[in-house]
This record gives structure tokens, sequence and C-alpha cells, in this order.
């Protein structure tokens, strides 16, 4: 019975005793961190079925890898860097389909001179605490991340949303803080910019006269 | 502190993470800015509205396929138990 460990269990004991073959404290472990996973994926996706096959495929992987696991990173953030690349290869996989070509050169550059300005500046009409009430305000949510490049989606997703580090989102995308900073920067400074031109209240807005004011 | 030079350090501001010399000159420059102090804001709204959102649940019957499916792969893993 998995109702044998208590909300106290850590995961780290689930993980040893899982590694000594208990399927019940592997099960636990899985309960724990499902919901995450598929959150993160029907995020990155947007759709139901892929959602579940990168949940199903995280869990698979956490199963056949999990000896090897040393316990360097905490077990969630382990488990969400092995869904991140789990849906990431669904997207690329999708865009080989669907586009033709993909290299890196034409993504765009990651140097912090090249952050876009702020364009539409105003004062939100309503608070977040009543707009995550809201049942459109999910799908324009869902929306603005679309828009993202996907590595600057997963970055916010796992710094801002499922709230890792700054080191360890870097370890789960094997990406270094410098980068991902300046892509969490990115990511942030365009949700802010879409979302405010749909909640933004226009008779508010403010123009930025002077771009070099001390 | 310029427009720009807020703007490099806006996560760092707006993560708590900026050493206190630089938040005073951030704070100075917003006091004096009303578009970074709206930025600022629209930022930590944009970042409470994600957060705060309301989750996915993962569907139940997929949630039991996905057990049986670990269940049979354990044991076939750890044959014998």
């Amino acid at each position: 019975m998995t109702n044998q460990f208590t909300p106290e269990t850590t995961d780290a004991e689930l993980v040893r005793r899982a590694k000594a073959g208990d399927l019940d404290a592997f099960e636990a472990l899985t309960s724990r961190h499902e919901q995450r996973v598929f959150g993160l994926a029907m995020r990155m996706l947007r759709q139901e079925h892929d959602a579940e096959d990168v949940t199903q495929q995280t869990f698979l992987s956490v199963l056949e890898n999990l000896e090897g696991f040393r316990g360097e990173a905490s077990f969630s953030t382990w488990v969400l860097r092995i869904a991140s690349h789990a849906a990431l290869k669904i997207i690329r996989k999708r865009k080989g389909l669907n586009t033709v070509s993909l290299d890196e050169a034409t993504e765009p550059s990651d140097d912090l001179n090249s952050i876009p300005h702020p364009e539409f500046i105003a004062d939100w009409r309503q608070s977040p605490e009543l707009l995550v009430e809201r049942n459109e305000v999910r799908r324009l949510l869902d929306d603005a991340l679309t828009r993202l490049d996907e590595k600057h989606r997963l970055v916010f997703l796992l710094r801002d949303v499922e709230g890792l580090s700054i080191q360890e989102t870097a370890a789960a995308l094997d990406l270094s803080e410098a980068n991902v900073k300046v892509r969490l920067l990115r990511a942030r400074l365009q949700l802010r910019e879409d979302l405010t031109r749909v909640l933004g209240d226009p008779a508010q807005q403010l123009i930025r006269t002077h771009h070099h004011h001390e | 502190m310029k427009c720009e030079e807020l703007l490099a350090m806006l996560n760092e501001y707006v993560d708590g993470t900026v050493d206190p010399a630089v938040c005073e000159e951030f704070e100075k420059h917003m006091a004096g800015c009303n578009p970074c102090q709206v930025v600022v804001d629209n930022i930590r709204q944009t970042i409470t509205l994600y957060k705060d959102g309301q989750p996915y649940a993962m569907p139940i019957q997929f949630r039991e396929r996905m057990h049986d499916t670990l269940r049979k792969k354990w044991k076939e893993k750890h044959p014998g138990q």
C-alpha cells in the first residue's frame, strides 16, 4: 500500500527504498510528481495526448534509470529534466514535419544587448488575483506561452511556474546560468508585452519619451 | 541608472537577488520614471498570473493506465517479487 508513506517521508527516502526494489515507494514517487510533469507537458505542448505521452515516458525513464540517479540534484529537478527533454523532442518532431529549416542560426540571439524594449506600457485593468478566476485568461496565458520560442518557454516554466532556482534550471536544461538568466528575461518581457496588450488599460498607456533617461 | 540598465537588472530585482546598493539605484530610477515602474509591476503580475493559474488536472483513466504500465515494467525489471 502506498499509504505506508506519510507526506513527511522525503523523496530521498522513497528513492532509497525504490532502488532497493520497493514498488510501493516507486509508485509513491510517481504519484507525488506526476501532476507537475503533466502540467509542464500541457503548457509546453497544449495537447492532452502528447502530454500523456511525455508523462508516461518520463516515469518509464525514471524506472529504467533510477539506479543511476546519484541524488546530486533533487529528485524533482531530475524528473523535470527528463520531462523537459521529452517535451522538446516532441516539439522538434512536430517542427520537422511542418517546417523546412530550423538551424541554430535562425534562432534569436541570447545576447543581453539585444533584449527588446518594452513597447506597450500600461497598468492592468484588473489584479492577477481576480484575473486567475476568469476562464478565458488561461487561454490567453497559454496563447502567449505558445508564441515564445520553446527554449524560452521551458526556462520560464521551470523557473517561474515550477519554482526551480536559476542553478537548477540550468542543470535541468544543460545550459549555463548566464544563458538561463538571459532567456528568462526575454521570456518575462515578451509575456509581459503580450499580456499587457490585452489586459492593459489603453487609457493608461504610457509613452516612453526618453529612452536614455538618467 | 538608465532605463536600459534597469532592464538588464530586472530579473535580479524582481527575484530579490540584487545587491542592496544596486537596489537603491533601481528604486531611485523608478521613482522618477513611471514607465519603468509600470513595467516592473507588469512583470510581477505576469509571473503571479502564471504561477497561480489554474493547473491542468491529469485525466484519471490515463493515470490508471500509466500506473498499470509502470507496475508491469517494474515486475519485468524485478522478477521474483
